[in-house]
């Protein structure tokens, strides 16, 4: 294909889309509008449900399979890191020699180290209640604990992170969701479905019927899946070296 | 006055998503991946999405760049020869 015909073809192509997107934009409700339809719809079938937080109830209700789905998504994209960063027969392990690591950031990261994880623990239980859920609590959870990577060196993050415990974790995680929609599919209506458990008290920890049940393994799902992905970087950035004269 | 905050950070983000763009150094661009992270989440606070930018906090802010930051220096690392396994 020669460059003239590629850039016509990126002319068109670029004419096309910029008429069909003006198109549908102005057709678009206003900025910041009042009118929400299905904002609206969302809000009526978390509160029946006795959910605070409604985008909760969108996600681990009524649209779980959805949540299944990206969940899903993570899992296959670590094991795939996984397999890519594992240690080949052409490489070896070396000992990073532990760094010397100013005291102040060392009071800081160990310091942080609780706080963070405490924060983490935070969100994935209040899911259901207020802003955050499995997946974000999971993500800050999992960083926390590389704050003693910081404060203190590899070895110790090591001790504190097994990561053979971390892939079942994952594992476990992402199996339990499924178990909960079999559930819902045997003693209820349908897959995922939110009917078994009595929904409980509106804005308690234990309201919302399966939704604190379905965020909290995938709160173990992220923060496990999270580990094992910096596990994986972290021994190919500081332990696994290419063996020489290969 | 939403309005005017949603403006300031829209602006946040062009600038600092250009300045991403600019930054040629990968180390330098994870941070300043970072701080687009940052100016992201601020959008999404003042669009009232807190949801979103509690994610867009600690994968954007947090993950991302560190997962370059740890390929970079995987790449770079001394006493290795070229062409990275990845």
């Amino acid at each position: 294909m020669s460059r003239r015909l590629r850039l016509w073809i990126l002319t068109v192509g670029g004419l096309g889309f910029a008429l069909l997107f003006t198109a549908a934009c102005l057709r678009l409700p206003d900025f910041g509008g009042n009118s929400h339809p299905y904002g609206d719809r969302a809000v009526g079938a978390a509160l029946a449900h006795h959910t605070a937080n409604v985008v909760s109830a969108v996600n681990f209700d009524q649209r779980a399979f959805d949540t299944l789905g990206e969940e899903t998504i993570l899992f296959a994209a670590v094991l795939g890191t996984v397999v890519l960063l594992r240690q080949t027969p052409d490489e070896r392990q070396v000992r990073p020699t532990p760094a010397q690591i100013s005291v102040p950031i060392r009071r800081y990261a160990l310091t942080m180290l609780p706080v963070t994880l405490l924060v983490g623990l935070y969100v994935v239980v209040h899911g259901q209640l207020s802003p955050g859920g499995g997946f974000q609590g999971g993500v800050v959870a999992a960083t926390a604990l590389h704050l003693l990577y910081i404060g203190a060196d590899y070895r110790a993050l090591e001790r504190i992170r097994p990561v053979g415990l971390y892939e079942v974790g994952d594992a476990v995680g992402e199996g339990v969701y499924l178990v909960l929609g079999i559930a819902g599919l045997l003693g209820g209506s349908a897959f995922l479905a939110n009917t078994l458990i009595p929904y409980g008290t509106f804005n308690t920890l234990a309201s919302g019927g399966f939704v604190p049940l379905l965020n909290a393994a995938v709160g173990m799902e992220v923060a496990c899946a999270v580990v094992v992905l910096l596990a994986g970087f972290l021994d190919q950035a500081v332990e696994i070296e290419k063996e020489a004269g290969t | 006055m939403t309005d005017v905050l949603v403006l300031i950070s829209l602006l946040l983000v062009a600038g600092s998503a250009t300045a991403v763009v600019a930054v040629r150094d990968p180390a330098r661009q994870a941070l300043v991946l970072a701080v687009l992270g940052l100016t992201l989440t601020v959008l999404f606070t003042v669009l009232q999405a807190p949801d979103v930018a509690l994610s867009q906090l600690a994968v954007g802010s947090a993950l991302t760049p560190l997962l370059i930051l740890l390929s970079v220096r995987k790449v770079r690392r001394p006493g290795r020869c070229e062409g990275g396994d990845r």
